[in-house]
């Protein structure tokens, strides 16, 4: 019976397992592939030599990356944790009202963002109406960083909130009953037991803002290249699929490099529940 | 009632030079009846049938009962990576002069049968044998255009008739410039006086150093962002495609157009055959579809791109006809330059420099102070966590 179960098992994951294989594992494969070949198809290292021409342009990524990932953080949490102390028929609403955003494509809210920070756009508008001084902000690190925010904030939020929602309330009052105050109850137990929802959450916020191309060719206007932009360039523009991949290769090392680093350091909190890589 | 002969004149006209295509279609043609072609054009490239204009596929589809799958592309480099990557079937290409040059070169498209295109007689003579295409085999024109700058009358003073207009400090951070490096490259080596299709990588050099001195004067870089930038007046000057000029001018009549003194980049864009089309006759049909009269009028009423057929130009209705930017009457003494395929090492050169470019003159050390303090902080806390956790498992030993 057990073993006609498991044969029942394989036979219902097997399309899953076919599908990564085929669309996950086979594409990564390529890209390594591609990162140490060159046009003709034979081995060189040329494409890694070449890399430490961007070392400047990594660093930046990573770093605005870490900012958008902070910001978020910081604003999702409050906004989580209220949203999980409402009551349920307000909880469906508000968890409606961060979704909703998202039911637009990401490129046109991002373009919609351009017209919104221009010089000559809407909020510079209302200041000079107001007869205040203009604010530039468009083609600004400040700018690619807000529509980073803006873009990936939902992704933030809502694993935040559903851990906080399972939360067990029992262990809340325990801590309680043992004297200790709202401000401790929330940091000893509430906290490490959300470890887990923030630690997915800023995997779903900081590997898109890393990778980013779209963005920053909208909001920073071109004028500075991160990461994605280089590696769009490559296929785009260049050709050049070798020295795209060996870029795409060595930006998914560093992602996985920070995961595991974070992993491990949530690892040392108290957390209950999974971890997501 | 003058007026009301001309458009009789006109249909009639159309109605001749239709007849002997609809006389070749019906006797050759009914067997391609309901089966497909693939269209792989650059995007809003065509007349649609929006704001009362022809729909031109539609139209096709209408009289030949050959269904068009329209799929459009942002850039030669986008269509050729689709073309050579093989997963894609199409039947009709529109890329542009190097770009056909290079597909030819590598064998992507194949040469068309002449004699089912009979409406290539209206092409100007000036547009046939040229350099990517010497003895007309493989591409038919469909538009062409020149590059100029367009500047807006409210801001820029005097009569600009130079490059130097885009490196001018007074109007620093109004000025926007080509977001690809071909073009972008181009714009710095007519202003210094160099090919654009050298192969010499000093010039190339020499050009990206013009272009360093210009990007801090540079608001953006941009393709299609510039038709909201130019209207709303959120810039001041750009360096686009003519025809484009015209549709940003409906919209902000304070924008002013010229051709640089120094010269400037001249493009075609024809139609050829992949190598790889299923179904090369009814192809062929298009392409004379396309040549025709009526069909090539209103593409060009629609587009405001300039066109390569006689025919639109001697037609009275042509709205068009006069317009000085599209057909400039001096356009022989305009200094002007194809765009060449460039050999594989000037290409790694010059996108190499591009994204130099594009990183270069930004403040780093701001990146690497944070980057540093932001490893320290969470070190102090790994090491502050695994502290306290050792010293609380040691309570309970």
């Amino acid at each position: 019976m057990n073993k006609k179960s498991t044969f029942y098992q394989k036979l219902c994951a097997s399309p899953h397992i076919l599908w990564s294989a085929i669309f996950i594992i086979v594409p990564l494969l390529m890209v390594a592939y591609y990162s140490f070949t060159d046009a003709n198809g034979s081995f060189t290292m040329e494409n890694i030599y070449r890399l430490t021409d961007y070392t400047d342009t990594f660093l930046r990524s990573l770093w605005y990356g870490i900012i958008a990932t902070l910001i978020c953080l910081v604003m999702a949490y409050p906004i989580a944790y209220f949203i999980s102390q409402s009551k349920a028929r307000a909880q469906t609403t508000m968890i409606m009202l961060v979704m909703i955003p998202m039911w637009m494509n990401f490129l046109i809210r991002t373009y919609a963002w351009m017209n919104i920070l221009e010089d000559s756009g809407v909020i510079n508008k209302m200041l000079s109406f107001l007869h205040l001084p203009n604010l530039h902000m468009i083609n600004t690190p400040s700018a690619v960083i807000l529509g980073m925010v803006y873009n990936f904030l939902p992704y933030m939020i809502l694993p935040i909130y559903s851990v906080l929602t399972k939360l067990d309330r029992s262990l809340v009052e325990a801590a309680q009953d043992l004297g200790a105050n709202k401000f401790n109850v929330f940091l000893k137990v509430i906290f490490p037991m959300s470890v887990s929802g923030i630690v997915s959450g800023i995997t779903m916020v900081f590997v898109p803002s890393v990778s980013t191309f779209y963005i920053s060719q909208k909001l920073g206007g071109g004028t500075f290249a991160l990461i994605g932009d280089i590696i769009e360039m490559q296929f785009q523009v260049s050709n050049n699929f070798n020295f795209g991949a060996a870029l795409s290769l060595v930006l998914m090392v560093l992602i996985l490099i920070c995961m595991a680093f974070m992993n491990k350091f949530s690892d040392t909190e108290d957390a209950g529940g999974g971890m997501v890589v | 009632m003058k007026k009301f002969f001309c458009v009789v004149f006109s249909v009639l006209l159309i109605a001749l030079s239709a007849m002997p295509a609809f006389a070749v279609e019906s006797k050759n043609y009914d067997h391609l009846r309901g089966t497909e072609i693939n269209v792989y054009n650059w995007g809003e490239y065509i007349s649609d049938g929006s704001d009362g204009a022809l729909d031109v596929n539609a139209q096709f589809e209408k009289e030949t009962g050959i269904k068009v799958n329209y799929n459009t592309f942002d850039s030669n480099e986008n269509m050729y990576n689709k073309l050579k990557g093989g997963g894609a079937n199409y039947d009709i290409v529109i890329p542009s002069d190097y770009m056909i040059a290079r597909l030819i070169e590598e064998g992507l498209v194949q040469k068309i049968d002449f004699s089912n295109i009979p409406n290539y007689a209206n092409i100007m003579d000036k547009y046939k044998n040229l350099y990517f295409d010497p003895n007309n085999e493989y591409s038919v024109p469909y538009n062409v255009g020149m590059v100029g700058i367009i500047y807006n009358t409210k801001i820029v003073e005097g009569n600009p008739d130079s490059w130097d207009l885009m490196w001018n400090e007074k109007y620093s951070g109004q000025i926007m410039n080509f977001n690809n490096p071909r073009d972008a490259f181009a714009v710095a080596q007519f202003k210094l006086g160099i090919s654009i299709n050298t192969t010499d990588a000093n010039q190339w050099e020499r050009a990206y150093e013009e272009l360093k001195k210009q990007k801090p004067l540079v608001q953006s870089y941009v393709m299609d962002e510039v038709f909201n930038k130019m209207e709303s007046g959120e810039a001041a000057i750009v360096s686009y495609y003519a025809g484009d000029f015209l549709t940003m001018h409906d919209n902000n009549p304070d924008l002013a157009f010229y051709y640089p003194k120094e010269g400037m980049n001249i493009f075609v864009d024809s139609v050829c055959i992949p190598t790889s089309s299923q179904n090369k006759e009814a192809a062929e049909l298009y392409i004379n579809f396309l040549a025709r009269e009526d069909i090539a009028l209103a593409n060009a009423e629609y587009l405001c791109y300039a066109s390569p057929n006689k025919k639109v130009l001697e037609n009275e209705d042509y709205s068009l006809r006069d317009e000085e930017i599209l057909y400039p009457a001096n356009q022989d003494e305009l200094i002007t330059e194809y765009f060449h395929n460039l050999d594989p090492d000037t290409q790694f050169i010059m996108t190499s420099l591009w994204d130099n470019l594009k990183i270069d003159g930004n403040q780093i050390t701001g990146v690497y102070i944070g980057l540093i303090s932001f490893v320290v902080i969470v070190a102090v806390l790994v090491i502050f966590t695994t502290v306290r956790k050792k010293r609380r498992a040691s309570y309970y030993d």
